[in-house]
């Protein structure tokens, strides 16, 4: 374990500003990501938003370490990230809810949490968050001994989310909650990310649906083939013409 | 029924119980590592001579040299997948199965080398018990039981603690292991420990039973690997079902024929088996 970490683990982690300068990542032969520059103060909720094949994912990876960037900087608060094991980010405060969600199928919803508050600072919170997921999502507290590969998609984005609510964290990384949802399941998961915002968590999204996220964030970036095109307020973006032919479908 | 017959059962039982536990490790560490030990029933065997030593040579208490098997065991385990595996975890199957194999011979080898290849044994049996018209060995009883009771535990630990709900979930999706808190490399480790200690929990039931010889895992590790496809590989469940049925299978084959023919009689089934059901009898 990094000395950050141990002094991070000492306290509660702070808040702290996301950072990335410059940075380009990739597979193999395929650059996914060109330069990209973005930032996340404490508080704010920002979204990244564009097409298929963006590089938006790309993006979640790097910045939770599953995928280290071959160039640019990633920084939290002090910590250089890209220094950090993926697996200490949770007591940094940093949590990912994945692309399609990533439940443990043949678990409970109740054994889905407990791995989610599997680091070390997150065990003494277990049954305080819990509760406090549950009543967040009702529907998972009357389904807590069902296996999580039983719920619903709507029910399962409301456990991947609270699966990364149990670590305790600051910032949450948010990767396409809406995908393959329903339109009124969606609204409720845009209603939610808008509550858990409300509480003082710092959220970075990113969204293929531009028009519902830019309802719940306070800015958002534009990623076109791995560069940021665009970046702006989420009103001045809902309004520029440009984002509104591209993205939210009118002429 | 046939008070013979009802015997053969019972002993089968009692049986398919300590196929149980190696079978439950292998399971383990293959669900959790993706590795198959292939040389697990050789790990039984130096416990089994563990325990042998300490208790005829050194003097120990049997039921400390019990105690203290399943930590020496557990370190074997860990050891097994610090030099072998662990280097090995990009490899393909194959050349994971040959160097698991390796340290098959290496430590039948090394056996034969330290203790000869006589056959050894504790020389204690507990008195045969009379249940209502069967009389049921004590030995295999206490080990029968004691088999169940580290079915049990293992079963809690998994059920109920972080790391055990962890080594659940890692069987399923390494990937995202990472974005929990979970670090794979201890959860291998830690699995591979929990391996360990069930072969040494094996190997001080098996040696009450058997006299331990170099060979000895010839006896019950060929029959292991055949519980744990049975009943698919990796699922839990499915192998703890499969030991009682081949133990059920070898003890009343054994008893309408001969204990050679019983096990003709266990691979063949195992053969139909993997005919009719090549995914396992309780693949869902």
């Amino acid at each position: 374990m990094s000395a950050a970490v141990a002094a991070a683990r000492s306290a509660a982690p702070a808040a702290a500003t996301l950072e990335l300068s410059g940075i380009r990542a990739g597979y193999g032969d395929f650059q996914a990501l060109f330069g990209v520059d973005l930032r996340v103060a404490p508080g704010e909720a920002v979204g990244v938003v564009g097409p298929n094949g963006a590089g938006k994912t790309t993006l979640l990876r790097v910045i939770s370490g599953l995928l280290r960037p071959t160039a640019g900087t990633l920084r939290y608060g002090g910590h250089d990230l890209t220094a950090v094991a993926p697996h200490e980010l949770p007591a940094l405060g940093i949590a990912h809810v994945p692309e399609n969600r990533r439940l443990f199928p043949h678990l409970t919803v109740e054994e889905n949490l407990r791995v989610g508050a599997y680091a070390r600072t997150a065990r003494a919170h277990f049954a305080e968050r819990r509760d406090r997921v549950f009543s967040l999502f009702p529907r998972l507290a009357e389904r807590r001994h069902q296996l999580a590969g039983t719920l619903s998609g709507g029910e399962q984005q409301m456990c991947a989310i609270g699966r990364a609510l149990m670590s305790g964290p600051r910032l949450l990384l948010l990767d396409e909650p809406s995908a393959g949802l329903a339109p009124i399941v969606v609204q409720q998961v845009f209603a939610l990310v808008r509550r858990i915002r409300e509480e003082g968590l710092t959220v970075l999204i990113v969204e293929q649906n531009v028009a519902q996220v830019l309802r719940v964030v306070d800015r958002a970036y534009v990623l076109e083939t791995g560069r940021i095109a665009a970046a702006g307020s989420s009103a001045a973006l809902a309004a520029d013409p440009a984002i509104r032919r591209s993205y939210l479908g009118m002429h | 029924m046939d008070p013979f017959l009802l015997e053969a059962l019972v002993n089968g039982v009692l049986l398919g119980g300590v196929f149980a536990l190696p079978v439950l490790g292998l399971n383990l560490v293959f669900g959790v590592v993706d590795v198959i030990w292939l040389c697990y029933a050789e790990l039984v065997m130096v416990g089994m001579y563990a325990v042998w030593f300490l208790y005829t040579q050194a003097g120990w208490p049997l039921p400390l040299a019990f105690a203290a098997c399943l930590p020496f065991v557990a370190a074997l385990g860990v050891l097994l997948h610090v030099l072998v595996v662990r280097p090995l975890l990009r490899a393909p199957p194959i050349n994971q199965v040959l160097a698991t194999g390796g340290v098959l011979f290496v430590l039948q080898g090394v056996a034969t080398l330290v203790f000869s290849t006589d056959f050894r044994s504790l020389g204690v049996e507990m008195p045969p018990m009379e249940v209502g018209e069967v009389f049921v060995s004590g030995t295999k009883l206490a080990a029968f039981l004691a088999a169940l009771a580290g079915a049990a535990a293992l079963w809690a630990f998994l059920k109920f603690t972080y790391v055990g709900t962890a080594i659940r979930a890692i069987a399923r999706d390494r990937e995202v292991m990472p974005l929990m808190g979970v670090d794979p490399r201890r959860i291998y480790l830690i699995t591979s420990a929990v391996g360990g200690t069930l072969a040494g929990f094996a190997a001080c039931l098996l040696v009450v039973q058997l006299d331990v010889h170099p060979f000895v895992g010839l006896s019950f590790g060929p029959i292991t690997f055949m519980i744990c496809v049975m009943g698919g590989l990796g699922n839990m469940l499915g192998g703890f079902l499969a030991a009682f049925l081949m133990g059920l299978i070898v003890s009343v084959g054994g008893f309408w024929w001969n204990t050679e023919m019983s096990y003709v009689v266990a691979f063949v089934f195992f053969i139909a088996v993997m005919f009719l059901r090549p995914q396992g009898l309780f693949a869902r």
